[in-house]
């Protein structure tokens, strides 16, 4: 669907040095996304330069029109706040924004996101953090007998803003979390964010090579809603019927690109109707029916379930997808394996990456890599229910407690 | 161009640091080693830091033998003509993707797509392999590939198979244990998949049928081709000849010449 411009191929004339240097025509073009993904699951934090470096390595997998972040474990000091990183095409939009959220929040703090002069990323937009809390009695919102759900409000006031606001754009919207992304090759969009200054104890990140849609900044990767993060290689095909499905429960795409279903199912399957990771994996990579046919009964009537009521949220096409969230990261590809992953351990971490090499390359010292099957989703989680925060004051961050800001 | 840190040693051997050398950099270097005036000397090039540089060893004009430290990237030994490459670790995706004669030694596990479109030559791999390896590998005459696999393979080993052998022995199964792949020789259409150690009918593909030896189509020339590959796959990583011969074989056939003839063309 998508058309490649940095690639314009066929027709015109060529003129004599280009017949010399590139004498057959070969454009090939050699890109395919790269995905990688490190967590340390003693909840360790470590600096965002680690993913940069690994995602750089893998350079020639993207074509420039795409790079992203997300870190987990970013904001110590504003840990139990959401956080709100949106994208402003113009001025007038922030401050239509920033009312919009006074009025659903108590907005503690706001600030535009540091950024590198000189970085080579293209028309950067204006990009702000806030860091909020829900105050559903402004909404006249909640009751005792009916209280509110946070996060399903959280995500319709992301909605409201992405439908409603023209221009603006939520990156992401959960707590102690954010994503990073733009124009550009991952390792420019992390030299245009200052990744390097930031400390999380999980990382993901992305290079894109865009086949169906355009490179914008909003379509970069990782898509995300709450502090659910996707970043993906392949193509969705059913992102009409996911899209639509997604919709009757709320959820509307406004990012025109097909990875964005990805998050929003990983948000309705996971959080609300709180399916293990390990069933959702199979609604988006569900076994094929004649490998349904050979399971025991209670596993085939699991499975048949799984397809009957989720048919609508099925993957279908090539896709290895890294989802995360607080304490969670999820590795999965399509159930024939049409793009590649490779995983691998080194003490606490966990690593999932489009090639072994920009593993290695930043932890050389592996306990064990390996190639899951299709299908077969790679879990990592935090090993205590709260992610160990080492203090916090890293160059760049600002170090701020909720007294100073009221 | 970064420095590439090249010096020569005992002569015959460089060695080359090719830690952040781009990977046309590196590729131009191993020509010119291999190939330019310079080089005529060189019998080993060892490369060290390795970190995912593609086509590693495509256009090499000489035979040579290339050593690899590190994790090689995608389509190494694309094309290759006649070189050895060796790789102390991993290699990723499309290894030996056409390539005509040469080997490839693999200390590790190899990734997707091995052996896409081979025409000829050996890829020896310690462990198991990804998924699609041999897909659409073909013989001529008596340029005959093979790939031979210590581990198991993930799905579609021997995909649109159209010539060649596909060996794989299992070593990493347990008692009992299955391999791993499933619709094996799907689309198959000639050449011959060897796989020792269990295997269910479900996991093969429908193009492909079985011959078990002492049946009339295994012949002792598909022993003696066992035993060499077994004795290159124990020169290489070690184990017992004998012991791999032990276990129970089957060959997969392609029962078809044309499987999806009808699908593509009014006449079968």
């Amino acid at each position: 669907m998508e058309t490649d411009h940095a690639y314009p191929v066929g027709g015109g004339r060529r003129s004599p040095v280009e017949r010399l240097s590139n004498p057959y025509g070969d454009d090939k073009v050699i890109a395919a996304c790269s995905l990688f993904g490190a967590m340390d699951t003693s909840g360790r934090r470590f600096s965002g330069s680690l993913v940069a470096t690994a995602i750089a390595n893998m350079h020639d997998r993207g074509n420039g029109l795409g790079g992203g972040f997300a870190g987990y474990g970013l904001y110590p000091n504003f840990k139990d706040s959401y956080c709100f990183h949106i994208m402003f095409l113009s001025k007038e939009t922030r401050h239509e924004v920033e009312d919009f959220l006074r009025r659903h929040f108590r907005v503690h703090h706001g600030e535009e996101i540091p950024t590198r002069r000189g970085a080579r990323v293209s028309n950067p937009p204006i990009i702000w953090r806030y860091f909020v809390d829900v105050a559903p009695a402004q909404d006249g919102l909640g009751s005792a007998t009916e209280p509110i759900v946070e996060a399903d409000y959280i995500v319709e006031r992301v909605m409201q803003i992405n439908t409603g606001i023209s221009d603006a754009f939520v990156f992401s919207s959960g707590k102690d979390m954010g994503v990073f992304k733009g124009v550009g090759f991952p390792e420019d969009v992390a030299d245009y964010f200052r990744i390097e200054d930031y400390a999380g104890y999980a990382w993901t990140a992305h290079g894109r090579f865009p086949t169906n849609t355009t490179g914008w900044w909003g379509g970069a990767h990782p898509f995300s809603v709450l502090d659910w993060t996707v970043v993906h290689n392949g193509e969705i095909s059913s992102y009409g019927i996911n899209r639509r499905y997604l919709e009757m429960h709320g959820y509307i795409c406004t990012m025109q690109t097909d990875t964005e279903v990805v998050a929003y199912a990983a948000d309705l399957l996971m959080r609300r109707h709180q399916l293990p990771v390990e069933l959702a994996a199979k609604v988006m990579a569900p076994p094929f029916w004649e490998v349904i046919d050979r399971m025991p009964e209670d596993q085939r009537e699991v499975a048949l379930a799984l397809r009957q009521v989720y048919g609508s949220l099925l993957l279908n096409g090539p896709f290895t997808v890294i989802i995360c969230r607080s304490g969670e990261m999820i590795g999965l590809t399509d159930r024939i394996r049409l793009r590649p992953l490779t995983a691998a351990t080194s003490g606490d971490v966990l690593f999932l990456s489009s090639e072994e090499a920009a593993i290695r390359l930043v932890c050389p010292d592996l306990d064990r890599t390996w190639i899951p099957m299709g299908g077969e989703p790679i879990i990592g989680r935090l090993k205590t229910s709260a992610p160990v925060v080492s203090p916090a004051s890293r160059n760049g961050i600002p170090v701020l407690t909720g007294e100073e800001q009221r | 161009m970064a420095d590439a840190s090249a010096d020569i040693r005992q002569g015959r051997i460089v060695e080359v640091n090719a830690a952040g050398l781009y990977y046309k950099d590196l590729n131009a270097l191993l020509r010119k080693m291999a190939d330019g005036p310079d080089g005529q000397d060189v019998a080993k090039i060892v490369l060290r830091n390795v970190a995912g540089q593609r086509y590693i060893a495509t256009d090499l004009d000489r035979p040579i033998e290339v050593e690899i430290h590190g994790t090689p990237g995608n389509d190494l030994a694309a094309f290759m003509n006649g070189q050895r490459i060796v790789v102390y670790g991993n290699a990723q995706d499309g290894v030996g993707n056409t390539m005509n004669s040469g080997e490839v030694v693999i200390h590790g596990h190899s990734g997707d797509i091995m052996g896409m479109s081979m025409r000829g030559g050996t890829i020896y791999v310690r462990d198991y392999v990804g998924y699609r390896v041999g897909i659409h590998m073909k013989e001529y005459l008596d340029k005959v590939p093979a790939l031979v696999i210590g581990g198991t393979a993930q799905d579609f080993l021997g995909e649109y198979m159209a010539g060649g052998r596909i060996v794989v022995f299992g070593l990493d199964l347990g008692p009992g244990e299955c391999h791993h792949a499933n619709f094996i020789g799907t689309g198959m259409h000639n050449g011959a998949i060897y796989l020792r150690g269990p295997v269910r009918d479900y996991q093969l593909g429908k193009e492909v049928g079985v011959v078990r030896p002492g049946e009339g189509l295994w012949s002792p020339a598909d022993w003696d081709f066992l035993r060499k590959c077994a004795e290159g796959y124990v020169r290489h990583f070690g184990g017992e000849v004998e012991e791999i011969l032990r276990g129970e074989f089957i060959k997969l056939y392609a029962k078809y010449l044309r499987p999806y003839g009808p699908l593509y063309s009014w006449r079968n």
